[in-house]
Protein backbone atom coordinates (compact mmCIF):
# COMPACT_ATOMS: atom_id res chain seq x y z
CA UNK A 1 0.00 0.00 0.00
CA UNK A 2 1.19 3.50 -0.82
CA UNK A 3 2.42 5.59 2.09
CA UNK A 4 0.07 8.53 2.77
CA UNK A 5 1.55 11.80 1.63
CA UNK A 6 2.98 13.70 4.62
CA UNK A 7 0.71 16.58 5.59
CA UNK A 8 1.83 20.14 4.99
CA UNK A 9 2.78 22.16 8.04
CA UNK A 10 1.27 25.64 8.27
CA UNK A 11 1.87 28.43 10.74
CA UNK A 12 0.18 31.81 11.23
CA UNK A 13 1.77 34.49 13.39
CA UNK A 14 0.85 38.02 14.38
CA UNK A 15 3.41 40.69 15.18
CA UNK A 16 2.38 44.38 15.44
CA UNK A 17 -1.14 43.70 14.19
CA UNK A 18 -4.75 44.26 15.20
CA UNK A 19 -5.77 40.62 14.85
CA UNK A 20 -7.88 41.28 11.76
CA UNK A 21 -5.54 39.24 9.57
CA UNK A 22 -5.89 36.19 11.81
CA UNK A 23 -9.66 36.65 11.71
CA UNK A 24 -9.51 36.78 7.90
CA UNK A 25 -7.85 33.35 8.08
CA UNK A 26 -10.65 32.13 10.36
CA UNK A 27 -13.09 33.50 7.77
CA UNK A 28 -12.31 30.56 5.50
CA UNK A 29 -15.14 29.01 7.59
CA UNK A 30 -15.88 25.40 6.70
CA UNK A 31 -13.10 25.44 4.10
CA UNK A 32 -10.82 25.20 7.12
CA UNK A 33 -11.70 21.48 7.21
CA UNK A 34 -10.30 21.08 3.69
CA UNK A 35 -7.19 22.89 4.80
CA UNK A 36 -6.63 20.74 7.88
CA UNK A 37 -7.33 17.63 5.85
CA UNK A 38 -4.24 18.48 3.83
CA UNK A 39 -2.23 20.42 6.36
CA UNK A 40 -1.42 20.61 10.05
CA UNK A 41 -1.49 23.96 11.76
CA UNK A 42 1.64 23.81 13.88
CA UNK A 43 1.65 27.35 15.28
CA UNK A 44 -1.14 29.92 15.45
CA UNK A 45 -1.31 32.02 18.63
CA UNK A 46 -4.89 33.23 18.08
CA UNK A 47 -6.23 29.67 17.92
CA UNK A 48 -3.70 27.21 19.33
CA UNK A 49 -1.76 27.05 22.55
CA UNK A 50 1.74 26.53 21.20
CA UNK A 51 4.57 28.41 22.88
CA UNK A 52 7.50 30.26 21.32
CA UNK A 53 9.70 27.63 22.96
CA UNK A 54 7.99 24.89 20.91
CA UNK A 55 8.77 26.81 17.73
CA UNK A 56 12.37 27.28 18.83
CA UNK A 57 12.65 23.50 19.28
CA UNK A 58 11.48 22.77 15.74
CA UNK A 59 14.18 21.80 13.24
CA UNK A 60 15.03 24.44 10.59
CA UNK A 61 12.66 24.53 7.59
CA UNK A 62 10.22 22.40 9.57
CA UNK A 63 7.20 24.57 8.67
CA UNK A 64 6.18 24.53 5.01
CA UNK A 65 4.34 27.85 4.91
CA UNK A 66 4.14 30.66 7.47
CA UNK A 67 1.64 33.49 7.08
CA UNK A 68 3.24 36.35 8.99
CA UNK A 69 0.95 39.27 9.68
CA UNK A 70 1.74 42.50 11.46
CA UNK A 71 4.59 44.96 11.25
CA UNK A 72 7.85 44.80 13.18
CA UNK A 73 7.57 47.35 15.98
CA UNK A 74 9.58 45.84 18.87
CA UNK A 75 12.27 43.30 19.64
CA UNK A 76 9.76 40.50 20.20
CA UNK A 77 8.34 41.01 16.69
CA UNK A 78 11.85 40.99 15.29
CA UNK A 79 12.82 37.85 17.19
CA UNK A 80 9.74 36.01 15.89
CA UNK A 81 10.30 37.22 12.33
CA UNK A 82 13.86 35.86 12.38
CA UNK A 83 12.82 32.66 14.12
CA UNK A 84 9.96 31.92 11.73
CA UNK A 85 12.18 32.72 8.77
CA UNK A 86 14.60 30.05 9.96
CA UNK A 87 11.89 27.49 10.66
CA UNK A 88 9.85 28.04 7.46
CA UNK A 89 10.45 26.96 3.89
CA UNK A 90 8.10 29.64 2.59
CA UNK A 91 7.55 32.86 4.53
CA UNK A 92 4.59 34.94 3.39
CA UNK A 93 4.09 38.57 4.43
CA UNK A 94 0.34 38.44 5.00
CA UNK A 95 -1.66 41.65 5.13
CA UNK A 96 -0.82 45.35 4.83
CA UNK A 97 1.21 45.67 8.06
CA UNK A 98 3.59 42.91 7.20
CA UNK A 99 3.65 43.86 3.49
CA UNK A 100 3.95 47.67 3.80
CA UNK A 101 4.09 48.58 7.49
CA UNK A 102 0.37 49.28 7.54
CA UNK A 103 -1.50 51.34 10.10
CA UNK A 104 1.15 50.78 12.84
CA UNK A 105 3.60 52.24 10.31
CA UNK A 106 1.94 55.64 10.71
CA UNK A 107 3.90 55.80 13.96
CA UNK A 108 6.88 56.71 11.76
CA UNK A 109 5.45 60.24 11.77
CA UNK A 110 6.60 60.32 15.42
CA UNK A 111 9.66 59.24 17.34
CA UNK A 112 9.76 56.74 20.18
CA UNK A 113 10.11 59.66 22.63
CA UNK A 114 7.03 61.41 21.17
CA UNK A 115 4.98 58.25 21.53
CA UNK A 116 6.07 57.51 25.10
CA UNK A 117 5.45 61.11 26.15
CA UNK A 118 1.98 61.11 24.65
CA UNK A 119 0.97 57.68 25.96
CA UNK A 120 2.45 57.74 29.47
CA UNK A 121 2.40 61.46 30.30
CA UNK A 122 0.13 63.67 28.23
CA UNK A 123 -2.83 61.51 27.29
CA UNK A 124 -6.03 62.91 28.84
CA UNK A 125 -7.04 59.58 30.34
CA UNK A 126 -3.66 58.84 31.92
CA UNK A 127 -2.99 59.32 35.64
CA UNK A 128 0.71 58.75 36.17
CA UNK A 129 2.00 61.08 38.91
CA UNK A 130 5.12 59.01 39.46
CA UNK A 131 5.92 59.19 35.77
CA UNK A 132 6.30 55.45 35.35
CA UNK A 133 7.30 54.39 31.87
CA UNK A 134 7.94 50.83 30.72
CA UNK A 135 11.58 49.75 30.76
CA UNK A 136 12.98 46.89 28.75
CA UNK A 137 14.74 45.55 31.84
CA UNK A 138 13.86 45.85 35.52
CA UNK A 139 15.63 44.37 38.51
CA UNK A 140 13.51 42.68 41.15
CA UNK A 141 14.46 40.51 44.11
CA UNK A 142 14.50 37.30 42.07
CA UNK A 143 16.50 38.66 39.16
CA UNK A 144 15.89 40.74 36.06
CA UNK A 145 12.51 40.84 34.36
CA UNK A 146 12.28 41.90 30.74
CA UNK A 147 9.90 43.52 28.30
CA UNK A 148 10.40 43.72 24.53
CA UNK A 149 12.36 46.79 23.39
CA UNK A 150 10.15 49.36 21.65
CA UNK A 151 11.88 50.52 18.45
CA UNK A 152 11.92 54.02 17.02
CA UNK A 153 11.00 52.81 13.50
CA UNK A 154 8.17 50.54 12.45
CA UNK A 155 9.36 48.15 9.76
CA UNK A 156 7.73 45.88 7.22
CA UNK A 157 8.61 42.18 7.37
CA UNK A 158 10.86 42.42 4.31
CA UNK A 159 12.90 45.15 6.03
CA UNK A 160 13.84 42.56 8.65
CA UNK A 161 14.07 39.18 6.93
CA UNK A 162 13.88 37.73 3.43
CA UNK A 163 10.28 37.29 2.34
CA UNK A 164 9.14 34.77 -0.28
CA UNK A 165 5.67 36.11 -1.09
CA UNK A 166 3.34 38.96 -0.26
CA UNK A 167 -0.41 38.73 0.19
CA UNK A 168 -1.66 42.32 0.50
CA UNK A 169 -4.79 43.71 2.11
CA UNK A 170 -6.19 45.08 5.34
CA UNK A 171 -7.15 42.36 5.82
CA UNK A 172 -6.49 40.22 2.72
CA UNK A 173 -9.62 38.99 0.96
CA UNK A 174 -10.36 35.56 2.38
CA UNK A 175 -11.29 34.32 -1.13
CA UNK A 176 -7.75 35.14 -2.30
CA UNK A 177 -6.30 33.26 0.65
CA UNK A 178 -8.38 30.19 -0.20
CA UNK A 179 -6.99 30.33 -3.75
CA UNK A 180 -3.48 30.42 -2.33
CA UNK A 181 -4.24 27.52 0.05
CA UNK A 182 -5.66 25.46 -2.80
CA UNK A 183 -2.59 26.22 -4.90
CA UNK A 184 -0.31 25.04 -2.08
CA UNK A 185 -2.31 21.90 -1.37
CA UNK A 186 -2.61 20.86 -5.01
CA UNK A 187 1.08 21.53 -5.50
CA UNK A 188 0.54 24.15 -8.22
CA UNK A 189 3.66 25.83 -9.53
CA UNK A 190 4.71 28.83 -7.47
CA UNK A 191 5.30 32.26 -8.95
CA UNK A 192 8.85 33.69 -8.75
CA UNK A 193 10.11 34.56 -5.29
CA UNK A 194 9.21 38.04 -4.13
CA UNK A 195 5.90 38.09 -6.03
CA UNK A 196 2.71 39.61 -4.73
CA UNK A 197 0.15 36.81 -4.77
CA UNK A 198 -3.59 36.82 -4.25
CA UNK A 199 -3.94 40.21 -6.02
CA UNK A 200 -3.80 41.78 -9.46
CA UNK A 201 -1.02 43.78 -11.10
CA UNK A 202 -2.97 46.76 -12.40
CA UNK A 203 -4.44 49.72 -10.52
CA UNK A 204 -7.86 49.70 -8.88
CA UNK A 205 -9.14 52.21 -11.44
CA UNK A 206 -8.50 49.76 -14.28
CA UNK A 207 -11.09 47.40 -12.84
CA UNK A 208 -13.34 49.85 -11.02
CA UNK A 209 -17.07 49.37 -11.38
CA UNK A 210 -17.92 53.05 -11.05
CA UNK A 211 -18.67 55.25 -14.07
CA UNK A 212 -15.79 57.41 -15.18
CA UNK A 213 -15.11 59.86 -17.97
CA UNK A 214 -11.78 60.97 -19.37
CA UNK A 215 -12.50 64.52 -18.41
CA UNK A 216 -11.77 64.81 -14.70
CA UNK A 217 -11.89 68.43 -13.52
CA UNK A 218 -11.91 69.22 -9.83
CA UNK A 219 -12.26 72.63 -8.21
CA UNK A 220 -12.92 71.38 -4.71
CA UNK A 221 -12.16 68.27 -2.71
CA UNK A 222 -14.61 66.91 -0.18
CA UNK A 223 -14.23 64.63 2.80
CA UNK A 224 -16.61 61.75 2.20
CA UNK A 225 -19.10 63.00 4.80
CA UNK A 226 -19.32 66.43 3.16
CA UNK A 227 -20.95 65.25 -0.03
CA UNK A 228 -23.91 63.09 -1.03
CA UNK A 229 -22.33 60.35 -3.13
CA UNK A 230 -24.49 59.46 -6.15
CA UNK A 231 -23.50 55.82 -5.78
CA UNK A 232 -22.24 55.33 -9.32
CA UNK A 233 -19.80 58.05 -10.48
CA UNK A 234 -16.04 57.77 -9.92
CA UNK A 235 -15.21 59.17 -6.48
CA UNK A 236 -12.40 61.35 -7.82
CA UNK A 237 -14.76 62.92 -10.35
CA UNK A 238 -17.04 63.84 -7.47
CA UNK A 239 -14.08 65.42 -5.67
CA UNK A 240 -13.63 62.70 -3.05
CA UNK A 241 -10.07 61.49 -2.54
CA UNK A 242 -9.83 57.86 -3.59
CA UNK A 243 -6.55 55.94 -3.57
CA UNK A 244 -7.62 53.89 -6.62
CA UNK A 245 -5.05 55.33 -9.08
CA UNK A 246 -2.15 54.31 -6.81
CA UNK A 247 -3.49 51.03 -5.44
CA UNK A 248 -3.19 47.46 -6.62
CA UNK A 249 -6.36 45.79 -7.82
CA UNK A 250 -7.58 42.42 -6.59
CA UNK A 251 -9.53 43.18 -3.43
CA UNK A 252 -12.87 42.91 -5.19
CA UNK A 253 -13.62 46.62 -4.54
CA UNK A 254 -15.00 45.93 -1.11
CA UNK A 255 -14.85 49.58 -0.07
CA UNK A 256 -16.12 50.96 -3.37
CA UNK A 257 -19.05 48.55 -3.28
CA UNK A 258 -19.78 49.85 0.20
CA UNK A 259 -19.85 53.38 -1.28
CA UNK A 260 -16.61 54.35 0.36
CA UNK A 261 -13.48 55.47 -1.51
CA UNK A 262 -10.39 53.25 -1.71
CA UNK A 263 -7.95 53.71 1.19
CA UNK A 264 -5.03 52.00 -0.49
CA UNK A 265 -4.55 48.90 1.68
CA UNK A 266 -3.41 46.68 -1.22
CA UNK A 267 -0.35 48.88 -1.73
CA UNK A 268 1.01 50.19 -5.01
CA UNK A 269 0.52 48.31 -8.31
CA UNK A 270 3.58 46.49 -9.62
CA UNK A 271 4.81 49.39 -11.78
CA UNK A 272 4.61 52.02 -9.02
CA UNK A 273 7.46 52.67 -6.58
CA UNK A 274 5.85 55.09 -4.20
CA UNK A 275 2.06 55.13 -3.85
CA UNK A 276 1.89 58.61 -2.32
CA UNK A 277 4.02 60.18 -5.04
CA UNK A 278 1.83 58.49 -7.64
CA UNK A 279 -1.26 59.82 -5.91
CA UNK A 280 0.12 63.37 -5.79
CA UNK A 281 0.79 63.10 -9.48
CA UNK A 282 -2.73 61.86 -10.19
CA UNK A 283 -4.40 64.52 -8.07
CA UNK A 284 -2.40 67.38 -9.54
CA UNK A 285 -3.56 66.28 -12.99
CA UNK A 286 -7.24 66.69 -12.21
CA UNK A 287 -7.24 70.04 -10.41
CA UNK A 288 -8.91 72.54 -12.70
CA UNK A 289 -6.98 75.67 -11.75
CA UNK A 290 -3.94 77.44 -13.18
CA UNK A 291 -3.19 80.27 -10.78
CA UNK A 292 -0.94 79.38 -7.82
CA UNK A 293 -3.30 80.98 -5.29
CA UNK A 294 -6.31 79.15 -6.71
CA UNK A 295 -4.42 75.83 -6.71
CA UNK A 296 -3.39 76.40 -3.11
CA UNK A 297 -7.01 77.04 -2.21
CA UNK A 298 -8.05 73.71 -3.74
CA UNK A 299 -5.17 71.94 -1.99
CA UNK A 300 -6.31 73.31 1.37
CA UNK A 301 -9.11 70.74 1.18
CA UNK A 302 -6.45 68.03 1.44
CA UNK A 303 -5.68 68.51 5.10
CA UNK A 304 -3.20 65.70 5.66
CA UNK A 305 -1.64 64.58 2.36
CA UNK A 306 1.09 62.47 3.95
CA UNK A 307 -1.33 60.62 6.22
CA UNK A 308 -3.89 59.96 3.50
CA UNK A 309 -1.54 59.03 0.67
CA UNK A 310 0.69 56.84 2.82
CA UNK A 311 -1.97 55.50 5.16
CA UNK A 312 -0.76 51.91 4.77
CA UNK A 313 2.66 52.28 3.23
CA UNK A 314 4.74 54.83 5.12
CA UNK A 315 7.55 52.48 6.28
CA UNK A 316 8.21 51.17 2.74
CA UNK A 317 7.79 54.49 0.92
CA UNK A 318 10.70 56.57 -0.39
CA UNK A 319 10.71 58.83 2.68
CA UNK A 320 9.83 56.17 5.20
CA UNK A 321 9.78 58.31 8.32
CA UNK A 322 9.51 61.91 9.40
CA UNK A 323 12.90 63.55 9.76
CA UNK A 324 13.66 64.52 13.30
CA UNK B 1 35.78 72.00 5.17
CA UNK B 2 33.11 74.42 4.10
CA UNK B 3 29.79 72.84 3.16
CA UNK B 4 29.17 72.78 -0.56
CA UNK B 5 25.60 71.66 -1.31
CA UNK B 6 24.56 69.17 -3.96
CA UNK B 7 21.74 70.56 -6.03
CA UNK B 8 19.75 68.68 -8.64
CA UNK B 9 17.95 70.79 -11.23
CA UNK B 10 15.29 69.40 -13.54
CA UNK B 11 15.14 71.60 -16.62
CA UNK B 12 12.59 71.41 -19.40
CA UNK B 13 14.00 70.97 -22.85
CA UNK B 14 12.27 73.85 -24.61
CA UNK B 15 12.75 76.81 -22.28
CA UNK B 16 14.80 76.25 -19.15
CA UNK B 17 17.50 73.99 -20.52
CA UNK B 18 17.92 76.35 -23.45
CA UNK B 19 18.08 79.21 -20.95
CA UNK B 20 20.82 77.41 -19.06
CA UNK B 21 22.58 76.83 -22.36
CA UNK B 22 22.37 80.53 -23.10
CA UNK B 23 24.01 81.29 -19.76
CA UNK B 24 26.82 78.96 -20.81
CA UNK B 25 27.29 80.23 -24.35
CA UNK B 26 27.19 83.79 -23.03
CA UNK B 27 30.02 82.78 -20.69
CA UNK B 28 28.15 83.79 -17.58
CA UNK B 29 29.55 82.37 -14.40
CA UNK B 30 27.42 80.64 -11.84
CA UNK B 31 27.95 78.23 -8.94
CA UNK B 32 28.99 74.75 -9.95
CA UNK B 33 26.84 73.01 -7.32
CA UNK B 34 24.02 72.27 -9.70
CA UNK B 35 23.58 69.00 -11.60
CA UNK B 36 21.24 69.65 -14.50
CA UNK B 37 18.86 66.95 -15.73
CA UNK B 38 17.11 67.65 -18.99
CA UNK B 39 13.52 66.47 -19.34
CA UNK B 40 11.24 67.08 -22.28
CA UNK B 41 8.71 69.01 -20.23
CA UNK B 42 8.32 70.09 -16.63
CA UNK B 43 5.02 68.18 -16.77
CA UNK B 44 7.07 65.00 -17.12
CA UNK B 45 8.63 65.45 -13.69
CA UNK B 46 6.96 63.04 -11.34
CA UNK B 47 7.03 63.64 -7.58
CA UNK B 48 8.96 60.35 -7.36
CA UNK B 49 11.90 61.92 -9.26
CA UNK B 50 12.17 64.77 -6.78
CA UNK B 51 11.83 62.56 -3.71
CA UNK B 52 14.42 60.18 -5.08
CA UNK B 53 16.83 63.05 -5.68
CA UNK B 54 16.58 63.92 -1.97
CA UNK B 55 17.03 60.31 -0.93
CA UNK B 56 20.12 59.89 -3.08
CA UNK B 57 21.73 62.85 -1.37
CA UNK B 58 20.54 66.13 -2.92
CA UNK B 59 20.51 69.02 -0.47
CA UNK B 60 18.24 71.05 -2.70
CA UNK B 61 16.07 70.28 -5.71
CA UNK B 62 15.18 72.82 -8.36
CA UNK B 63 12.48 72.49 -11.01
CA UNK B 64 12.43 74.84 -13.98
CA UNK B 65 9.88 75.07 -16.78
CA UNK B 66 8.51 77.48 -19.36
CA UNK B 67 6.62 80.54 -18.16
CA UNK B 68 2.86 80.05 -17.73
CA UNK B 69 1.23 80.11 -21.15
CA UNK B 70 4.50 79.31 -22.93
CA UNK B 71 4.61 75.53 -22.50
CA UNK B 72 5.64 73.72 -25.67
CA UNK B 73 2.97 71.15 -24.83
CA UNK B 74 0.50 73.83 -23.73
CA UNK B 75 -0.42 72.46 -20.29
CA UNK B 76 2.69 70.73 -18.94
CA UNK B 77 3.98 73.53 -16.73
CA UNK B 78 0.57 73.98 -15.06
CA UNK B 79 0.57 70.30 -14.24
CA UNK B 80 4.07 70.72 -12.85
CA UNK B 81 2.96 73.68 -10.73
CA UNK B 82 0.06 71.75 -9.19
CA UNK B 83 2.24 68.76 -8.39
CA UNK B 84 4.87 71.01 -6.95
CA UNK B 85 2.45 72.80 -4.62
CA UNK B 86 1.04 69.51 -3.36
CA UNK B 87 4.49 67.96 -2.95
CA UNK B 88 5.58 70.99 -0.94
CA UNK B 89 2.77 70.38 1.54
CA UNK B 90 3.92 66.79 1.82
CA UNK B 91 7.63 67.44 2.35
CA UNK B 92 6.85 69.92 5.12
CA UNK B 93 4.89 67.19 6.88
CA UNK B 94 7.89 64.90 6.54
CA UNK B 95 10.15 67.44 8.20
CA UNK B 96 12.05 68.62 5.12
CA UNK B 97 12.62 72.37 5.01
CA UNK B 98 10.32 73.93 2.42
CA UNK B 99 13.17 76.05 0.96
CA UNK B 100 14.93 72.92 -0.28
CA UNK B 101 12.41 72.46 -3.07
CA UNK B 102 12.03 75.30 -5.53
CA UNK B 103 10.13 75.93 -8.74
CA UNK B 104 11.03 78.76 -11.11
CA UNK B 105 10.03 79.63 -14.66
CA UNK B 106 13.02 80.24 -16.96
CA UNK B 107 12.52 81.06 -20.64
CA UNK B 108 15.01 80.30 -23.42
CA UNK B 109 16.18 83.91 -23.38
CA UNK B 110 16.71 84.16 -19.64
CA UNK B 111 20.33 83.02 -19.29
CA UNK B 112 21.07 85.77 -16.82
CA UNK B 113 18.05 84.90 -14.68
CA UNK B 114 19.13 81.27 -14.70
CA UNK B 115 22.64 82.12 -13.48
CA UNK B 116 21.23 84.40 -10.76
CA UNK B 117 18.73 81.74 -9.72
CA UNK B 118 21.45 79.10 -9.33
CA UNK B 119 23.59 81.49 -7.30
CA UNK B 120 20.79 82.52 -4.97
CA UNK B 121 19.44 78.99 -4.55
CA UNK B 122 22.94 77.65 -3.82
CA UNK B 123 23.32 80.36 -1.20
CA UNK B 124 19.96 79.47 0.43
CA UNK B 125 20.87 75.79 0.61
CA UNK B 126 24.39 76.51 1.89
CA UNK B 127 22.83 78.50 4.73
CA UNK B 128 20.41 75.68 5.49
CA UNK B 129 23.21 73.12 5.69
CA UNK B 130 23.16 69.49 4.57
CA UNK B 131 19.77 67.76 4.19
CA UNK B 132 19.26 65.13 6.87
CA UNK B 133 17.20 62.87 4.70
CA UNK B 134 19.93 60.59 3.35
CA UNK B 135 21.30 59.90 6.82
CA UNK B 136 17.85 59.35 8.32
CA UNK B 137 16.91 56.85 5.61
CA UNK B 138 20.14 54.91 6.08
CA UNK B 139 19.46 53.69 9.62
CA UNK B 140 16.51 51.75 10.95
CA UNK B 141 16.38 52.01 14.71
Amino acid sequence: MEEPKPKLKLAVYWAAACGGCCVSVLDVHEKLFDVIAAADLVFWPIALDIKYKDVEDMPDNHIDVTLFNGAVRNSENEHMAKLLRKKSRILVAYGSCSHLGGIPGLANFSTKEDIFRRVYEECESVVNPENIIPLSEYEVQDGIIELPVFYNDVRSLAQVVEVDYYIPGCPPQTERLIEVFVAIVTGAEFPPKGSVIGAGNKAQCDECIRKKTENKRIKKFYRSWEIADDGETCFMEQGVLCMGPATRAGCGHRCIKGNSPCRGCYGPPSDVTDPGAKMMSAIASIIDEKEPEEIKRVLEDIVDPAGVFYRFSLPVSLIRRKLS
Amino acid sequence: MEFSPRIVAFLCNWCSYTGADLAGTSRMEYKSNVRAIRVMCSGRIEPTFLLRAFIRGADGVLVCGCHPGDCHYQEGNYRCLRRFLLLKKYIVQMGIETERLKLEWISASEGKQFADLINSFTETITDLGPCKIKETMKVLT
